[in-house]
């Protein structure tokens, strides 16, 4: 069941174009790699998704009952977040508003869920603990919690390892694998190609336009897919 | 020291001062954590300057100044978060154009009908001598109704501070958090200059959250600490000024610079 659509989405900064004429679909329960060099587009392409980008032309539509406070995102993150004085509890329970309404407060249902939300990403004893003065690696972790709390159906997750460690890395990898076994579907751009081909169901490589969009068994044996790893080897 | 306290309060406008003030020192605090960590600090300078020429007309044409104020300032408000929303044109830099022009129309309908007045020269440094009964009651009213909107929003007001775009992206309308945050800060700033004048206002908003961020370290308590820091300068803000005969607004920003230096010194 389809629950994402993107058709022939361009978007331009001023007289840049960033991304131009993409198409594809995204399935309810996939896993979708999105690959890239640096500057190709895939994070403007996931903030064009999220609406956070004004298309220059195409539509985005999320289809099937699918509605945007059942999105979990972890986005890049700014300069301005990492100074700010906010305990982790906070940060995370914000995660929840997508889904309050006119409701002001926070339950006890919240709170609890989002304290397992904290210890899935082994966070829990940070609670309390001021975010400016967490490592990278914990803040990203913080901010993927947040992203489990706000994530009923679609967790977009943009570059999500950045400054964790290979072993947290690992940890967070199976997590996200074990989320998509329960249904989740998820959208992520990554750098790790070798991983994206291990877990991903679908991959989508692009540069500034789309150059791949096909299963991981097709992108490995594609010839994109062998340069692009390749160059990731030899890199 | 009882005597002087005694003094103090036998004045009636001293008291009002200190109702209105106090009253008003809290939401400017409450905001000014959110205005100054989305680096909106300044907002509150520029629409303190769009009141001002708010003011001038009012005054120029006879009406009651605070109906006119605070609408225009509501207005510059919204146009200033827009502009800093989607244009070229950085918002510092809007802030600028929109406050010089602002104060030029002010002094044009000034010098066109019959020159400063003391009512218009309380406006740009402020008065404690200044509030008619009116002003009183409204200035009371507009901030129990800024503070009770500030709680019921508060999670959302974090969320859209701590990151919009989370927010826009999982499907809360940020725009509307971010129009309620603006309409506030005018309504705050509008009151607040009868006391602080166009001048010094800012202060009102910056101070306290930035006094309050040296030492704590989460939202909350922030938010908490920069309220009660706001309250206890304004007051001894008034007490100064009535000890030594100076201007109020003055002595609130003096009061706030002494708080914000303590406060960096117990931080080491």
């Amino acid at each position: 069941m389809k629950i994402l659509s993107c058709e022939n989405v361009s978007i331009y900064y001023d007289d840049v174009k960033a991304i131009q004429n993409i198409t594809f679909d995204v399935d309810e329960g996939e896993y979708v790699c999105i690959l890239g060099e640096n500057g190709s587009g895939k994070s403007t392409l996931i903030r064009g998704i999220l609406g956070l980008e004004k298309l220059e032309s195409g539509e985005i539509k999320f289809l099937n009952g699918t509605n945007k406070n059942q999105i979990g995102y972890l986005p890049q993150q700014t300069i301005v977040q990492k100074n700010f004085p906010a305990s982790v509890f906070e940060v995370v329970l914000s995660g929840f508003l997508n889904n309050k309404g006119f409701k002001p407060f926070y339950n006890k249902k919240e709170k609890e869920l989002a304290i397992q939300n904290m210890k899935k990403v082994e966070i829990e004893d940070l609670k309390n603990t001021s975010y400016k003065e967490l490592s990278g690696g914990q803040q990203q972790r913080v901010l993927l919690a947040r992203a489990l709390c706000s994530s009923k159906k679609l967790l977009v997750l943009d570059e999500p390892i950045t400054g964790l460690d290979p072993v947290i890395t690992n940890k967070m990898y199976k997590l996200i694998k074990d989320l998509n076994k329960q249904g989740m579907t998820i959208i992520m751009v990554s750098h790790d190609i070798h991983f994206a081909i291990k877990n991903a169901s679908k991959i989508i490589h692009i540069k500034n336009k789309l150059i791949f969009n096909g299963t991981a068994q097709e992108y490995e044996k594609s010839d994109i897919g062998k340069t692009f790893l390749g160059g990731c080897n030899h890199g | 020291m009882a005597n002087l306290f005694n003094d103090l309060f036998s004045y009636e406008f001293i008291i009002r001062a200190i109702i209105v003030g106090g009253l008003v020192a809290l939401c400017a605090a409450l905001l000014g954590v959110s205005l100054v960590l989305k680096r909106y600090s300044m907002i509150g300078d520029g629409l303190s300057h769009v009141a001002f020429g708010a003011l001038s007309v009012a005054v120029a044409c006879n009406l009651t100044p605070l109906y006119v104020a605070i609408p225009v300032v509501i207005i510059a408000a919204f146009a200033l978060l827009k502009i800093s929303d989607n244009s070229k044109i950085k918002s510092d830099a809007a802030i600028g154009l929109i406050s010089t022009v602002s104060i030029a129309i002010g002094v044009i309908v000034i010098a066109l009908s019959k020159g400063m007045n003391t009512d218009l020269y309380s406006y740009m440094f402020g008065s404690i001598l200044a509030m008619t009964d009116v002003d009183v009651i409204l200035s009371i009213v507009l901030s129990i109704c800024v503070l009770v909107i500030f709680i019921l929003f508060y999670n959302k007001i974090f969320a859209v501070t701590f990151d919009e775009n989370f927010t826009k992206a999982t499907g809360t309308k940020a725009g509307v958090f971010n129009l309620i945050l603006s309409i506030l800060t005018a309504i705050t700033i509008v009151i607040g200059m009868r006391i602080m004048g166009t001048m010094l206002i800012s202060s009102l908003i910056i101070f306290p959250s930035l006094t309050a961020m040296r030492v704590c370290k989460t939202f909350k308590t922030v938010v908490i600490t920069s309220g009660i820091v706001s309250v206890i300068c304004l007051f001894f803000g008034i007490v100064l000024s009535y000890v030594f005969s100076v201007p109020t607004g003055a002595c609130i920003v003096l009061t706030n610079a002494i708080m914000f230096l303590i406060f960096s010194i117990f931080k080491r």
